[in-house]
Parts: structure tokens; C-alpha cells; sequence
């Protein structure tokens, strides 16, 4: 499992950082609503930070953010002074446990490979969460249900899929050529498959309704609010005491 | 890596969690540059309760700072007027501004915490000894698969 998200999730956004990171620039508004409103000196963590884009929402919050990607961590970390950003994986977490007043994790816990790792990585999130109600996170999840998108998907669609990136010439390495944007049909097969224009895919697991919140609630955790934001599934959570 | 986070900082190591000796991690070899960041003491007042003193004055030690042994004493400012750029016109419970003490304060606690920055070095486990790598301002907590 491990193994396969390696190469299927890290090895990917490694590759893809620079353009996938040109392209995620515009927080979503659940997101930007729960920084918002968090009081002046809140602690936080935001658990799979990509490049950053959340750490900056609220200035008055000091939020740690830990990508799997170092390329990502370090775009991240170049674009916020005044946060900070580590490279860290979401089941082997570098902090102290009960110690946060929030935490997010948007479009990650997608990217594991099994349902029980996708259990233990909101167990993790959850564990560094003060207790009794004191810390929050907000996890979002891709949907399956989002047939008016490109993709196409809907609740009858495979939930498993490898989802191809390709890059753009400018974000290439030198001596290979491609055409342009995320190519998303879900099935790989449509996929070009030339040397130059491979794209890089990606695996996801798309979340039914009420799957999200199933999983919060294996994990230990309570869910206080949850809800469906442009083809995403989204829970603000806290430990079940 | 600013000093501020390695208050927030511990072993990756599962079997560690339970152990007070893997907070914090203790810096090896750092090497250090002075940040320059807004100053916002809105932040800094209201974050001051969140911080585990002790572990930031053993933290600091390891990195050629000295800090007051106990917590200095601030208010928490409420309202912030001058935006990203730490506006020191600030109200305390809807009174006058920060007195020239708590500024004082405010500052060395900026300069610390949000503008020191280790750009090489190690953070040691103190628990299971285990060395996470700093390298151009970056840690590295990702753990080899046997630690896992």
C-alpha cells in the first residue's frame, strides 16, 4: 500500500510540483470561511499543505503546514514568511498529540490506497487536536457524485481510478515535448500514450456521500458539520469524547 | 524552520508519542539567519498562552538565545487596525495602546520566534535518538520504512 501510493500519489506531485502549484492559487470558501473566523493566535496544522495556498488565508492564526512533497513544502514555505512548512507524512506525523486548535487537510486523505489507511490518517489528524471540543479540523475529499464536471463521474462510476496529469511545456524538464492541462476522463485507457506526452496519473479513491463522515466516525472522531462544495465532500470535525 | 515551530515539533516515531523526551527535539549543528516577517502583535499576544515555555527556553538555548526562565506576562491585544504590516495602534480591553514595556516584549518575541530561522542542521529525538535533517530552511520528518 505504502508502496504503491509512493508511486502513484509522492512520486507524481514530486514531478508535477511547479505546474500542479501554478494551478492552485484560489482558496475554496468553506476553507476560507473556518480560517477566517478562528480567533487571533490560534494554533494549527494543515496536513498535505501543497503549496501552501491555505497557510496565508488568516494572518493572525500560525498554522504549521507538512506535505509528503518536498518540492511542494518548499514552494509553500518561499510563499508564506510568516507560517511555516515541514516535509512530513500524514500517518507518521512530526507533533505533539492533543496540541492543536485546528487542523485542515484538503484533497488528501483521497490519495490513500486502502480504507483502513484512509481511517488512520483522519485518526492522526484528529489525535493532534485538543480535546473536549477545544480543536477543529475541516477535511475535504473528492466526490464521486459530480457529473456536471468534466469528469463526468457519478454514483454508479468506479471508485478506485488513476487520474492523469500532464504537463505543460513550460513546466517540463528539457527534451520532452506534450501537449497541455490536466487530461481527467478517469479512465486511463484514454490516456495518450506516447513517451513525450505521458502524462502523470495519480491515484484517488472518489468519495460517496456519507462515506466521508463514516470514516470520521471509525476514526474516533464526531462530525459537526458536513456538506458537498463543487464536486467535493467536506466535514468539519472534533474527538468524539 | 523558525524557532517558533519546533514548539509544536516532536518525534514522527509512533512509540515515542507517549514519551516526555521527545518534546521538543533538541537542535544539532544549526545554522542560523535572521528573517525578516511583518511583525503582528496581535498574533504574538494571543499566541503567547499556546506556547510550552520550558521547551522554548530549551530550544533556544541549543541555539545561542537566552530567554527569561518563566513566561513574560502580556495582554491580549484584541483589535488589529494596521493590517499585515503590525500597526502598533492597538487596543487592550478598549484602552489605550501597548505601554513601551510590552512592546518591548512583543519585539524580542518577533525577533525569537518568527524571524529566527534554522536554515541547516538536525532536531534530535531525545527518546530513540532519531536525527530529522534541516536542510535550506527545511525539515525533513518523512521516517525510513522500518521506523514507520
Amino acid at each position: 500500500m505504502a508502496d504503491y501510493e509512493d508511486q502513484h500519489v509522492h512520486q507524481v506531485y514530486d514531478k508535477i510540483a511547479s505546474h500542479f502549484s501554478a494551478t492552485r492559487y484560489k482558496p475554496w470558501p468553506i476553507v476560507h470561511e473556518f480560517l477566517s473566523t478562528l480567533p487571533p493566535g490560534s494554533v494549527g496544522v494543515d496536513v498535505g499543505c501543497g503549496n501552501g495556498k491555505y497557510l496565508n488565508v488568516n494572518p493572525n492564526v500560525f498554522i504549521v503546514g507538512s506535505d509528503r512533497c518536498e518540492n511542494l513544502v518548499r514552494i509553500a514555505k518561499d510563499q508564506s514568511p510568516t507560517q511555516d512548512a515541514a516535509t512530513a507524512d500524514i500517518l507518521s506525523q512530526p507533533h505533539k498529540p492533543s496540541s492543536f486548535d485546528f487542523a485542515l487537510s484538503i484533497a488528501v486523505i483521497h490519495h490513500l490506497s486502502s480504507p483502513e489507511r484512509r481511517v488512520e490518517a483522519i485518526a492522526s489528524i484528529l489525535e493532534l487536536l485538543r480535546p473536549a471540543g477545544e480543536g477543529k479540523a475541516l477535511l475535504y475529499v473528492w466526490a464521486l457524485e459530480q457529473k456536471s464536471s468534466r469528469r463526468g463521474w457519478d454514483e454508479n462510476s468506479e471508485q478506485d481510478v488513476l487520474v492523469p496529469w500532464v504537463l505543460t511545456k513550460q513546466f517540463k524538464e528539457p527534451s520532452k515535448k506534450g501537449d497541455s492541462s490536466e487530461s481527467s476522463s478517469g479512465k486511463v485507457e484514454n490516456a495518450p500514450e506516447s513517451e513525450e506526452s505521458k502524462p502523470f496519473l495519480r491515484y484517488y479513491h472518489l468519495y460517496k456521500k456519507g462515506e466521508l463522515e463514516e470514516n470520521v466516525e471509525s476514526a474516533g472522531g464526531k462530525v459537526l458539520k458536513s456538506g458537498y462544495e463543487k464536486d467535493n465532500w467536506w466535514a468539519i470535525v472534533e474527538r468524539a469524547t | 524552520m523558525k524557532l517558533l515551530t519546533a514548539n509544536f515539533l516532536s518525534c514522527a516515531v509512533k512509540a515515542c508519542k507517549s514519551s516526555p523526551l521527545s518534546f521538543p527535539l533538541h537542535f544539532r549543528d544549526a545554522e542560523l539567519a535572521s528573517k525578516s516577517v511583518p511583525y503582528n502583535p496581535l498574533l504574538l499576544s494571543n499566541l503567547l498562552p499556546r506556547l510550552d515555555w520550558p521547551a522554548l527556553v530549551t530550544s533556544s538555548k541549543e541555539l545561542g538565545f537566552t530567554l527569561p526562565d518563566t513566561k513574560p506576562e502580556l495582554p491580549r491585544l484584541s483589535t488589529s487596525t494596521g493590517g499585515d504590516d503590525g500597526d502598533m495602534n492597538m487596543s487592550v480591553d478598549g484602552g489605550s495602546g501597548v505601554g513601551e514595556e510590552d512592546e518591548k516584549t512583543l519585539k524580542m518575541l518577533h525577533k525569537v520566534l518568527m524571524e529566527t530561522e534554522v536554515v541547516e542542521g538536525k532536531m534530535v529525538c531525545g527518546s530513540c535518538g532519531f536525527e530529522y535533517g534541516i536542510h535550506q530552511s527545511v525539515g525533513n520528518f518523512l521516517l525510513p520504512s522500518h521506523l514507520v
